[in-house]
């Protein structure tokens, strides 16, 4: 597994405790860190929710499914589902290769944009993954 | 280091033999091929109605002997508890004691027909009778039931009942509790029976503590569900407090039974306030386990859910055994017929055998984790630092710095001659080993288990290499376990051309 100064932590995006991603700005793309891949080991099953579902902060969206466990997955934010990345679906894989790129797992449209400023930037982030392991 | 770490890798239990290649059964035989030739019996040949007839699955066609070789080849790559160690943690592979199939091979049970009259099979009905009394007396509880087929069917028979009972009230129930170190089934059987689970964060001891449950526990709460000793082999020494006020405010106590094997015949569930608690008679009653098993997940409950039990059920009215459906609250029946008759019958050799010295068993099993704890505390991390019960759990954390993960650990294992124990469960362990040795290992044998261990610790550091290629000593290498489980090929080719 990445030592913390081995992980990929791009400054373009907010982070959530659950270790999801959102981007800072339209269209928002939602998934995991690359800690979050790290630590599940190869993905084997993503299930992610209907297009147009409405989630409120924190509740579950989905699973992803490694050859160790189980995780569910927590939105960041409030909003709308817009799009889910059929392709993670078909090749869980993109997740682990490219966990802020191809590896996305929903778009949503916020219900308060806002929001996304109140999660924690790269640094903030860094520091929880350090006082949390 | 202990001595015996530093043998060579030939002196290890484990030694390479010869192994035999075995193709698939497709792979194998000859069109027109079969295992017995059938003699004419002067009958017409018949074809099929055409609306039933097709072209039929593609089944190689095979003789007896390319059968009989095929499977044998195949089970000598197998390992098993008859084979080595097998210390897979929550999974209690202890021995299979060779009476259980010598009782269960008696002719008057192993030809019985499940479709027998009563009157005709009173020696089964017997066993299965008495065999529910033996299972209530071992926790302390009211009756028991054999119906359900394995441990998560358990689980949900004993959370069916919760919910009967809750309905029969007319209390509205829509939640359950349950601890975070709970198995996955747990939450399954909540959904089956239309809870939602609420979880319980455990303490810094790893356990359960009642404030936490207090916080939680409301009228809309059916009760909790409750492994212990928990999936951290540690004993959850609040309970019997926590069942009194999962009492007082309307709920019910569901007990996990997979952890029994720590307890049989100490611990007295009707005092801990438990309502209902299940059997792995696979795991803590020494039947077959793996490979199919099959399993059974007998449920014992307190007086409050008798009435709810599976029906119908076995009755003894002094002089003959009879199935009764004359119970109106019943959740009805879970199973065909009598049960897993033949799982319920070695369990009961196994049970009679012990007697009262079930006790002992336990006892030897809390005994033997503690020792393996004990010898490899300084090598692997132990999260939890306390004595623990039939299992211990280590982690990774020490390996790390040479990136060794668990996983590298334990197929290292399988290199000298030992099953690996349950990885990276329970989920509240980052990177679990969890090691349960059960109460048949010899001294020996948990002796030449440890010392591997402390070898492979060793490993990590001066050549973790070794660790990344393992297994190397085995028919095939590591397995790709992601391509397994995205890919899974599952049969031959039962396509005809």
């Amino acid at each position: 597994m990445k030592e913390l100064d081995e992980l990929l932590l791009p400054d373009d995006v907010r982070y959530a405790e659950d270790h999801e991603w959102i981007s800072e700005r339209a269209p928002y793309r939602v998934g995991v860190s690359d800690f979050a891949q790290d630590q599940l080991g190869d993905l084997t099953f993503v299930e992610l929710p209907d297009v147009d579902k409405v989630l409120a902060q924190g509740d579950e969206f989905g699973t992803l499914e490694s050859t160790k466990s189980v995780s569910s997955l927590y939105l960041p934010i409030a909003g709308r589902v817009t799009a889910v990345n059929e392709a993670v679906q078909d090749d869980p894989g993109r997740v682990n290769g490219d966990p802020y790129g191809d590896g996305w797992l929903i778009e949503i449209e916020p219900a308060n944009p806002a929001d996304v400023s109140g999660l924690m930037d790269v640094e903030a982030y860094k520091k929880h993954l350090e006082e949390t392991n | 280091m202990s001595e015996s770490s530093g043998k060579k890798i030939a002196d290890q239990v484990g030694a390479s033999g010869l192994a035999l290649n075995e193709k698939l059964l497709w792979e194998r035989g000859r069109p027109g091929r079969s295992g017995m030739s059938i003699p004419d019996a002067g009958v017409p040949e018949t074809p099929l109605p055409a609306e039933i007839a097709g072209n039929g699955p593609n089944w190689p066609d095979l003789s007896e002997l390319e059968v009989v070789r095929h499977y044998t080849r195949l089970s000598t790559w197998n390992f098993g508890v008859d084979t080595g160690v097998y210390p897979l943690g929550s999974c209690t592979m202890k021995y299979n004691p060779k009476i259980n199939e010598k009782m269960a091979s008696l002719p008057g049970f192993a030809g019985a027909h499940p479709l027998l009259p009563d009157d005709a099979c009173q020696g089964a009905l017997r066993v299965l009778h008495e065999m529910e009394r033996l299972l209530a007396d071992i926790v302390g509880l009211a009756a028991a039931s054999l119906q359900p087929a394995a441990g998560a069917h358990g689980e949900l028979c004993g959370m069916l009942m919760i919910a009967a009972h809750h309905r029969h009230a007319g209390a509205k129930k829509t939640k359950i509790l349950m601890p975070d170190t709970a198995h996955g089934t747990n939450p399954a059987t909540a959904a089956m029976c239309g809870y939602r689970e609420v979880k319980v964060p455990i303490g810094v001891g790893g356990k359960l503590e009642l404030a936490a449950v207090r916080e939680l526990m409301d009228a809309e709460t059916a009760g909790i569900m409750v492994t212990n000793p928990n999936t951290l082999g540690v004993f959850e020494s609040e309970l019997a407090d926590i069942s009194a006020l999962i009492h007082e405010r309307g709920g019910l106590v569901y007990a996990d039974g997979a952890n029994l094997n720590a307890i049989m015949g100490r611990v007295d569930m009707g005092k801990m306030g438990v309502d209902v608690v299940h059997f792995n008679l696979h795991k803590s009653m020494s039947t077959p386990h793996g490979g199919g098993g099959p399993g059974s997940g007998p449920v014992a409950v307190g007086e409050a859910l008798v009435p709810y039990l599976p029906g119908p059920r076995i009755q003894f009215d002094g002089e003959r055994y009879f199935l009764s459906d004359a119970q109106p609250l019943s959740i009805g029946r879970l199973h065909g017929f009598h049960g897993q008759f033949g799982t319920a019958l070695r369990a009961y050799s196994y049970i009679l055998s012990l007697g009262p010295e079930i006790r002992t068993a336990s006892g030897l099993a809390v005994l033997n984790a503690n020792y393996i704890r004990a010898k490899l505390k300084g090598h692997y991390d132990l999260p939890y630092d306390q004595s623990c019960m039939h299992e211990c759990v280590f982690t990774d954390a020490k390996q790390k710095k040479f990136k060794v993960a668990t996983l590298d650990i334990v197929k290292r294992l399988i290199d000298l001659g030992f099953h690996p124990p349950t990885v990276y469960f329970p989920l509240v362990v980052s990177g679990a080993l969890m090691i349960e040795p059960t109460e048949t290992e010899a001294k020996e044998d948990l002796d030449a288990f440890a010392d591997a261990m402390i070898r492979i610790a060793r490993e990590a550091e001066e050549n973790p290499d070794i660790l990344h290629a393992a297994p190397t000593r085995t028919k095939v290498g590591r397995l790709d376990e992601t391509l397994a489980a995205r890919k899974p090929v599952l049969t031959g080719d039962m396509t005809r051309d």
